[in-house]
């Protein structure tokens, strides 16, 4: 069996709305080079409603991947709808991930709230701070314990 | 065009291996210990097998012991010096941070038995010194161990002047030359060397069969117990088609040597040459103590399984030592080794290019690498940082 299923390189090889946004309404950035990926994420918002969204990300193929899905999972669907979008239905989406990759729907999972939270402060929306949970996110990402 | 510049990690089987093999399966199938003519004509074979391994690294015949791979040799190796040792009450074995995981994986073990482990600083460049090695050794040292050429930076070690410190103090050595036989010249006479490891799929011989060579007077340790094969130092009928194989491949590969490593030598700079013009980009390992055909940059910027996964599918196989490809958190341990920070090595890319590569498959990588480079910095926000200024670049 391949490393990663058909969806997963077609996203990787085709990457969706990939790109910067100068005038976006909010910017998530997760992740950590020294650990070998970062993504960053970009909404345009209109009335509660995702109206565009673009990614930057240096990562491994599933990170360029669940990034590529994860944009198109929440483009066009109102704000509510993108924060519970899960790590699990990345993963779903891309028709499964490898057990040691599926820290990078994670991160994708985080770069939509990150760009969900930057979005709120922005434009002082008062949100509830219990939806984007603890502060050291990142800690989800990370990875396996080296092998021994 | 499909290029394949992943050599160091394993090579196509010569055709005259495999012809040389063929006999083996079907016709000449006996078994070496059998008294019968067909067992007797599988010995006959293995006999000049042995000759001609022990010829093309100046041993004598009774000095190879055929395994099951590189690794498998390693292990043989390192458990034998720790044996020795320990009969003497020397438990301290040198190696360096960045040997293959055959042998710091056995050192580690070793090292829950109670031995004591120095793994020597490879240096920026990613050569040990024999200076290094003498204000390691210790009154209870047992073992030196140390590779002939690294395998992910191809950088080649002094072995002979490391082995010279070895014998004045009165030390094993071993050496792991799975990525130097049948690349550069390698005289086990010369070198100095206890015991040496190789691997026949190094250089076009089959997979599953490399061989450890050890001077007469090194009482080997078993790692596989059994019967009287091998001199009783590695039990289990032995692979006749893949020790036949490994001769072969031994043999078309250490003839013409200094005429393949020319060629090679120059292929490897041309890529150097091309890689370099990539911008902050680095050439991993020293400038010229290198074997001929492997090169490993870091590209800025980017991550190594992204690169290889889009080389492939632009036609060149090669490989990384990014974390994402090793399985595990961290990047290479070889590239961390060089002092490398982890956000550099993860953008990194070996090629691993021989006698069967041509200029053109050159220029096919040379065309391929940099736009892969060029199309995953445009999507990569680490890049985006550096060129604003806002993280320095650091290569």
């Amino acid at each position: 069996m391949a490393l990663y299923s058909e969806t997963v390189m077609d996203h990787f090889q085709h990457p969706r709305n990939v790109g910067e946004m100068p005038d976006a309404d909010g910017i998530g950035e997760v992740g950590n080079a020294v650990c070998g990926d970062i993504m960053r994420m970009y909404i345009k918002v209109k009335d509660g409603i995702i109206t565009d969204v673009k990614f930057k990300t240096f990562g491994c193929g599933s990170a360029i991947a669940s990034s590529s899905m994860a944009t198109e999972m929440i483009k066009g669907k109102p704000i509510t709808e993108a924060l519970e979008l899960s790590n699990k239905a990345v993963a779903q989406a891309l028709d499964g991930l490898p057990a040691h990759k599926l820290h990078c729907s994670v991160l994708a999972e985080e770069a939509v709230r990150a760009a969900v939270k930057d979005y709120y402060e922005k434009n002082h929306i008062p949100y509830d701070p219990a939806i984007f949970g603890c502060d050291d996110c990142v800690k989800a990402h990370e990875h396996a314990p080296a092998e021994e | 065009m499909y290029v394949y510049a992943d050599n160091a990690a394993t090579t196509a089987l010569s055709p005259r291996a495999l012809e040389a093999m063929m006999p083996y399966f079907t016709e000449t199938y006996g078994n070496a210990s059998s008294l019968h003519s067909p067992g007797q004509r599988a010995a006959e074979a293995l006999q000049r097998a042995r000759e001609t391994v022990a010829a093309a690294i100046n041993a004598d015949f009774k000095e190879i012991y055929f395994t099951g791979g590189g690794s498998e040799a390693d292990n043989q190796a390192i458990l034998t010096g720790a044996a020795i040792g320990a009969r003497k009450g020397k438990k301290h074995i040198i190696s360096t941070a960045f040997e293959h995981h055959a042998v710091l994986h056995t050192l580690a073990k070793l090292e829950k038995e109670g031995y004591e482990v120095t793994l020597l600083d490879v240096h920026k460049n990613g050569v040990v010194t024999a200076e290094d090695v003498a204000a390691a050794i210790r009154p209870d040292t047992a073992l030196v161990t140390i590779m002939m050429v690294n395998n992910e930076i191809g950088t080649i070690q002094p072995i002979a002047e490391i082995a010279a410190v070895c014998r004045e103090k009165g030390v094993l050595i071993h050496t792991d030359a799975v990525q130097a036989v049948g690349h550069i010249p390698v005289d086990v006479k010369a070198l100095g060397v206890d015991m040496l490891s190789m691997a026949a799929h190094k250089f076009h011989g089959p997979k599953g069969v490399g061989a450890l060579y050890a001077r007469r007077g090194v009482p080997l340790v078993n790692v596989i117990e059994g019967g009287q094969q091998e001199r009783g130092k590695r039990g289990g009928t032995e692979n006749i088609p893949g020790i036949v194989g490994m001769a072969a491949a031994i043999a078309e590969a250490t003839t013409d040597l200094e005429a393949h490593m020319a060629y090679v030598t120059g292929l490897r700079e041309k890529l150097i040459e091309g890689l370099s013009k990539i911008p902050h980009s680095c050439l991993n390992g020293d400038r010229d103590k290198r074997v001929p055909g492997t090169v490993n940059f870091c590209f800025e910027g980017i991550e190594g399984e992204g690169l290889l996964l889009w080389l492939d599918q632009k036609g060149v196989a090669a490989s990384s030592g990014s974390a994402c490809t090793s399985g595990s958190l961290d990047p290479s341990h070889v590239l961390l080794a060089l002092g490398l920070p982890h956000e550099i090595a993860h953008g990194s890319l070996r090629l691993s290019v021989d006698a069967w590569n041509t200029e053109e498959e050159i220029d096919h990588i040379l065309w391929a690498v940099p736009e892969v480079v060029d199309y995953l910095r445009d999507m990569s926000p680490v890049w985006d940082e550096l060129e604003r200024g806002v993280t320095p670049h650091l290569i």
